[in-house]
């Protein structure tokens, strides 16, 4: 059975492989250097992408090779300050983390303790669903105007849109799974004489933190997509500034950088709470 | 008047609105101090629904019932429960499950009181080393054990026992019932329990209620087990000279006078506040003159 498993794993890491030198190999051959005269290249345009793509010898996208650069540049520096436009990558992800987790926070702070009401009191739930199924739909950018006029700050603002993001599926998840506790287990508290605040966190709240966990999982997910396009728009600092950052200055290779460090550290956030769920899961 | 310690008075159960039937209705009987009674029915007409009434967690649509005359509102630890389908928490270990009823009944022990007086049940049910394992490393037998551990624990007044060896296999289920046997007489609990097996009424019960077919259940009679607890033993209880006598009964009335109660005692003489006890095992070995044959031959 383990050798059948280990090599089904080796096998698809070597397929991964394949298809990774796969890509890079058609990227490298449609970056080639055309050999060909550059004379009919608007010269505006010449100019802004450099003289080696404008003469033709080099294309303006990036060779792997490249990227290969861009990101060793990145990785082995990644904490630099040289003016307020140009901070290493790892300052610029240190901040929209940080948003991240503060909004994610904070989101946390309600909508548990909302849910949990939600999911206990019928009444609480109809008076509530109204409101919820309409906002839920909404785009969280859709709140940044709203939050910029109110708040006057940019950098709270967009804290404010991962909270209002990362709120609904972690306060639907919770009510659910509040809702769903077995019948049965809360009679054994009911038997046992437990009061309501040692029935919710010794027997509520246990049955039902996997369901919550998992909402958690969807929202840091949703935060960690919302917060690029949040910067974008409110600039100054994080990744999603850094991107629209490095789109005004053209440097193609930046912003493949930052592609793939936005979806590796997307990547851990979902892997630390896939891990914290195990921990709360319970078989029956 | 002197009430039994449990006293069940004119109970009735709708769903609905008041114009619906009553699941059951009129029902009265006591169970005593020390005694073992079992409620034999078919399936629908409420004995779950007596049962959790007796917990407390269910509201009665009529009548109550009376426990050290106190009427009962609502779950108490004096009446332990042990659940069909065992409820435990799943994320609990053995200890942790039982731990936590000690400590809800205790709540000013301190942790290692808790754990010991947790441990002592834990060996009374035969579960010594599985203290960690939780509920789902556990077999159905063990996990009714894990169970009855819990119940036992809050050294309670009575246990409720709502079918609690149905979902198990033959052997499993002639181990426990043997076992809970063992338990109740070291303690001298009261129990009530639910049941549609005859045998295990016959083998555990002191008494046994016979409930009618719904809607409108009542309560036929109460069979008294004549054959000492002593003389009980699940190997041999059909060789008791009083075995099929009870058993003849018990299966007579689930197969045929359960559900044409209302004929039999369309005479008027049916009294649900007094109820016949009846004796079909002392029948078997001192049978009425009339019934001798030798009467026949002049």
């Amino acid at each position: 059975m383990t050798g059948l498993k280990n090599s089904l794993g080796l096998r698809a890491a070597l397929l991964s492989l394949l298809i990774f030198l796969g890509v890079v190999a058609i990227w490298q051959v449609a970056t080639m250097p055309t050999a060909g005269s550059g004379a009919a290249m608007d010269p505006e345009y010449a100019k802004l992408v450099g003289a080696a793509a404008a003469t033709g010898s080099k294309s303006a996208m990036p060779t792997p090779a490249d990227i290969g650069a861009t990101i060793w540049k990145h990785l082995t520096d990644p904490f630099y300050v040289r003016g307020s436009n140009d901070k290493g990558i790892g300052i610029q992800l240190a901040y929209s983390l940080g948003r991240v987790l503060l909004g994610f926070a904070l989101a946390a702070l309600v909508a548990v303790p909302l849910g949990f009401l939600i999911g206990m009191s019928p009444l609480v739930y109809r008076a509530l669903d109204p409101f919820i199924q309409i906002l839920k739909p909404v785009s969280p950018l859709a709140w940044m105007p709203l939050a910029l006029y109110t708040i006057k700050d940019s950098a709270i603002s967009s804290i404010f849109v991962i909270f209002i993001c990362s709120v609904w599926p972690m306060l639907i998840n919770t009510a659910f799974g509040v809702a769903s506790v077995r019948r049965e287990w809360l009679n054994v508290a009911r038997t046992l004489e437990v009061g309501p605040f040692r029935t919710a966190f010794k027997v509520i709240l246990p049955a039902a933190a996997p369901t919550i966990m998992t909402g958690m999982r969807i929202s840091i997910g949703i935060a960690w997509l919302v917060i690029v396009a949040a910067e974008m728009l409110v600039g100054g600092t994080g990744i999603g500034y850094f991107v629209w950052n490095e789109w005004n200055n053209l440097s193609i290779a930046n912003i493949v950088t930052a592609i793939l460090l936005i979806g590796v550290v997307g990547l851990l956030l979902d892997q630390g709470l896939a891990r914290l769920t195990k921990l709360v899961t319970y078989p029956e | 008047m002197e009430r039994p310690l449990i006293s069940v008075e004119g109970l009735a159960r709708r769903f609905g609105d008041s114009n619906q039937p009553a699941v059951f209705e009129n029902i009265w009987f006591g169970i005593d101090r020390g005694e073992f009674v079992c409620l034999i029915g078919h399936s629908g007409c409420g004995k779950t629904t007596i049962l959790n009434v007796l917990a407390g967690l269910d509201q009665p649509s009529d009548g109550a019932v009376i426990v050290d005359n106190r009427e009962i509102d609502g779950p108490s630890l004096d009446r332990a429960v042990i659940f069909q389908g065992h409820a435990l928490l799943p994320w609990l270990s053995v200890m942790g499950n039982i731990a936590f009823a000690v400590s809800s009944r205790w709540p000013s022990w301190n942790r290692a009181k808790v754990a010991d007086h947790a441990r002592k049940f834990i060996e009374l049910v035969g579960l010594k080393g599985a203290e960690a394992k939780k509920p789902s490393q556990l077999s159905g037998g063990m996990k009714q054990r894990v169970g009855i551990a819990r119940a036992l624990s809050i050294q309670p007044k009575m246990l409720l026992m709502d079918e609690p060896f149905s979902a198990l296999d033959a052997l499993t289920r002639g181990m426990l019932q043997d076992e809970v046997l063992r338990i109740c007489a070291d303690t001298n609990q009261t129990v009530f329990m639910i049941t549609h097996d005859v045998d295990e009424a016959i083998l555990l019960a002191d008494k046994i209620v016979l409930m009618t077919n719904g809607p409108g259940a009542k309560i036929a009679e109460i069979v008294v087990n004549t054959m000492p607890r002593n003389e009980r033993h699940r190997n041999d209880l059909h060789r008791h000279p009083q075995y099929y006598a009870i058993r003849n009964h018990l299966v007579e009335f689930l197969v045929n006078r359960s559900k044409a109660f209302d004929q039999e005692i369309a005479d008027g003489s049916y009294d649900p506040r007094r109820l016949k006890l009846v004796k079909p095992g002392l029948a078997a070995v001192n049978p009425p003159a009339e019934v001798v044959p030798l009467r026949q031959t002049h």
